[in-house]
């Protein structure tokens, strides 16, 4: 009845990729936002804002996105970061979202240092932070506990969990020898079966 | 004395070592800054990376305290790259050939074989953490109630983070 231009389609919108369509200014911004505003923990901040609000990845991109992250060394927060960024503007857009993510945290942890070591000695600081490091060891052990829920693929796994923990903490082998040592061997742990047996191993 | 080279070589190997999150470098971060260069304390590092958990964005901002400490502004500022610099060139190359690398089937190994390790990692960087900051039945009891609380319902961490300082300042005033 009316006229079509009128009238648009979903399928009429043009078809131009949502790429093209943010700025390194927004990519900042939202990041900057985002940056601001996660307190305790960035990745669901990150998926309200990326995939909810601006629609700019989707959700299974998000999840794939996420699991790459937490492959790689580096925080999920900044490697998310990266991975948003370099795939909705290349170089200059990871480098804005990485700026931005860090930025709010960071400018406040300087004054936050700058005024605890004017402040640190304080009997009711001294008080409060020893009751914020204790809630602080309960948080990343309650990270510990979701990430295993989450993550692991078998009962086995704990193995290496407590391997990992022997070689660092009993041990003192440091972190990255304990990280190759262990890591190499849950990889192959964990190396790719075939469905069927290959001819000519065993 | 100029902090600022040691500030790089340690945070960009520290870099390096956070994998499944920035608690697994803890124990090493421990080792370099306090026993190694004496930037800071073992409390004052407990203090600065709990405090740091109430700050938005990536929850290992308090490394800019310690540069901060050691080299100034400039200090702070080097340690931002350092820390963040090396990881995020790897997430930047990863991010153009991991897609490739879908049909490749170690690609699933890696995956389920540094879960376990990042999770013992974070169990080990916590540990180290616990040893100067769970001094008591009431520090226990502080932790414990946090995971619990966290483990039961939805509550904003930094919340909980927040509620410690103030439990704190009732449980540990001195008389």
């Amino acid at each position: 009845m009316s006229d079509a231009a009128l009238n648009p389609s979903v399928e009429a919108l043009p078809a131009v990729p949502v790429e093209a369509q943010v700025s390194i200014g927004q990519i900042f911004l939202e990041f900057l936002i985002i940056g601001a505003t996660s307190f305790g923990g960035v990745v669901p901040y990150l998926r309200g804002s990326l995939v909810t609000k601006r629609g700019w990845i989707n959700d299974k991109e998000f999840v794939e996105m996420l699991s790459i992250s937490q492959s790689l060394p580096g925080l999920n927060a900044t490697n998310m970061a990266i991975l948003v960024g370099e795939k909705l503007r290349g170089a200059l857009g990871a480098i804005a979202a990485i700026i931005g993510i860090c930025l709010p945290g960071a400018v406040l942890m300087y004054i936050v240092g700058i005024f605890y070591r004017i402040h640190g000695d304080h009997v009711w600081i001294t008080a409060a932070l020893k009751g914020v490091a204790a809630a602080a060891v309960g948080l990343i052990l309650s990270t510990v506990v979701s990430m295993s829920k989450k993550s692991l693929s078998g009962k086995f796994d704990f193995v290496f969990i407590a391997l990992t923990v022997i070689a660092v903490n009993r041990l003192h082998l440091g972190v990255p020898r304990t990280l190759v040592a262990v890591g190499l061997l849950a990889i192959l742990f964990h190396r790719p079966r075939k469905q069927q047996k290959e001819s000519g191993t065993q | 004395m100029n902090q600022i080279p040691a500030l790089i070589r340690v945070f960009a190997y520290l870099s390096i070592l956070t994998v499944g999150g920035g608690m697994a470098a803890f124990p090493e971060l421990k080792i370099l800054t306090v026993e190694v260069h004496k930037w800071l304390t073992f409390p004052q590092l407990i203090h600065v990376y709990s405090v740091g958990q109430m700050a938005p964005g990536p929850n290992m901002m308090m490394i800019v305290v310690i540069g901060q400490w050691a080299g100034g502004f400039l200090g702070a500022l080097v340690v931002l790259l350092a820390f963040f610099g090396p990881t995020a060139l790897l997430a930047f190359i990863v991010a153009s050939g991991w897609k490739k690398l879908e049909k490749w089937p170690w690609r699933t190994s890696i995956q389920e074989g540094l879960a376990p390790v990042s999770i013992g990692l974070l169990l080990a960087g916590c540990f180290t953490m616990a040893k100067g900051a769970i001094s008591g039945v009431e520090t226990a009891a502080i932790a414990v109630g946090v995971l619990l609380m966290l483990l039961q319902y939805k509550i904003n961490p930094a919340l909980l983070v927040l509620a410690g300082a103030v439990l704190g300042v009732f449980s540990f005033m001195p008389k």
